[in-house]
């Protein structure tokens, strides 16, 4: 059932203790900043988010991340010059870390939306990060079992939706937004345009409407420029 | 085994970074699609020709990604996977994470060149993680773009600061992925990784002998346009 909501915090207000919740976003590029800003407020906590890295700066993750609602990051490269909010809560054991290959991560979270229930890849085979997983000689190479990332919401920044709820995104800013809003059991998405039905080109739609749940309107958010300084 | 060759030597001094990144884009065949790793890797986009036609992929998710944007042209929507601004060329494409990587994993690209703290006579790469106690891990693309590009080239200094050789037998450091480098491009020497062992193309302001002394490894002369 596809809702449009008024405000982001009525867009989060479902979010409840203890969800596994996927940010989309790598680095500042589409970080849907405002639906993180009205988690933080919403006071959910106990979470366990899925998201490229750990935060960066005083905004957006990294705020959650420092106000402890995380008990667990699950992503590829958490370690920035900026990350210090997460570094402080590793080193201070106030935080758990599942690293990922950042292929690995994005493919997990493929599979949890396309129903697999895990595939075999020589990516981290070797490495300490296959340690303990299983492997197999496959197609000439070892390859080592992964399993998909599953969650209860997915916070994605979109540019524009139509009155179905189908999405475009904005260059590099699409990142994992197509696929964490198939992974996740309730998908809310941030937009700078919500266009009629018919109103976009469905050669053109990248996520289908049918992955999305919740839409609202941030005005200005269509570009991280103004983020990037 | 030819250890008295001396026609190696291509140049009396070592090279620095931008000659050795000058090196490693004459190197790439003309039409390859090509990823270059976070640091010195991607000062050789300053020295691709129009006429070699390279499309770069950056594996946030884009293929014919442009130079760092200046100015106005910055866009924070339009990153790099170092999360610096760039532009886009004309035939450009974006794409989602999970295809970004399987353009990678799926072995479609041509050559990555990444940046290393070891390699190994097998070529293992080790370039992610210290190991250090504390230290955080972080990993990023580096497994995929070890395991899944055609050729693997490596660019770094060949001694540490200490003088230890990062060319090695076998790595200490954690290892990024298995037998996946092909070349080691360093300021001494350019290294051929194969099932043979490892080969030397041509070496900088030292000789074969003389490169033999600092590198743990048995080495002997490529044949020549190796």
């Amino acid at each position: 059932m596809l809702n449009f909501v008024d405000s982001v915090q009525d867009a989060v207000a479902g979010i409840k203790d203890g969800s596994t919740v996927m940010i989309g976003g790598f680095g500042n590029a589409g970080q849907p900043f405002e639906l993180i800003d009205a988690l933080l407020d919403c006071g959910a906590t106990d979470l366990t988010v899925v998201n490229n890295n750990a935060g960066q700066g005083e905004q957006g993750l990294a705020l959650l991340i420092k106000e402890g609602r995380v008990k667990k990051m699950i992503c590829s490269f958490p370690r920035q010059s900026d990350s210090w909010h997460f570094d402080a809560k590793y080193k201070a054991g106030e935080i758990e870390l599942e690293l990922v290959p950042q292929g690995n991560l994005a493919e997990r979270i493929r599979a949890a939306g396309a129903g697999i229930g895990g595939f075999f890849t020589p990516t981290g085979y070797g490495t300490m990060l296959a340690e303990g997983k299983e492997t197999r000689f496959l197609d000439g190479k070892w390859q080592v079992f992964e399993t998909p990332i599953h969650a209860d919401v997915a916070l994605v920044k979109a540019l524009k939706a139509d009155g179905k709820g189908n999405l475009v995104y904005r260059k590099t800013a699409r990142n994992f937004g197509p696929i964490m809003a198939a992974a996740a059991k309730h998908t809310i998405v941030q937009v700078s345009d919500i266009v009629p039905t018919g109103g976009l080109d469905p050669e053109n739609v990248v996520t289908p409407g049918i992955y999305v749940n919740s839409i609202v309107k941030v005005a200005g958010s269509g570009s991280a420029a103004e983020k990037v300084a | 085994m030819s250890l008295t060759e001396t026609s190696l030597k291509t140049s009396e001094t070592p090279l620095g970074r931008d000659d050795l990144a000058k090196l490693v884009a004459r190197d790439i065949a003309p039409g390859s699609f090509v990823n270059l790793g976070i640091g010195q890797p991607t000062l050789v986009s300053n020295y691709l020709t129009e006429e070699q036609n390279i499309t770069l992929h950056t594996e946030n998710g884009m293929l014919g990604m442009g130079p760092e944007a200046k100015g106005d042209q910055i866009d924070g929507d339009l990153i790099n996977a170092g999360k610096i601004p760039v532009t886009e060329l004309p035939g450009a494409s974006y794409f989602h994470h999970a295809d970004s990587f399987a353009i990678m994993r799926g072995g479609h690209l041509d050559i990555c060149v990444l940046g290393a703290f070891q390699v190994s006579a097998t070529g293992d790469l080790a370039n992610w993680h210290t190991g250090a106690p504390g230290a955080i891990p972080a990993v990023g693309g580096a497994m995929d773009l070890a395991t899944g590009a055609k050729d693997v080239f490596v660019m770094m200094t060949l001694l540490t600061r200490e003088g230890a050789s990062k060319i090695v037998d076998a790595c200490s450091y954690p290892i990024t992925g298995v037998g996946c480098v092909t070349r080691a491009y360093t300021d001494k020497a350019v290294f051929l990784i194969g099932p043979d062992g490892v080969s030397v193309r041509e070496t900088f302001g030292c000789t074969l002998e003389e490169l033999q002394d600092l590198v743990p490894v048995p080495l002997k002369a490529a044949p020549a346009a190796g």
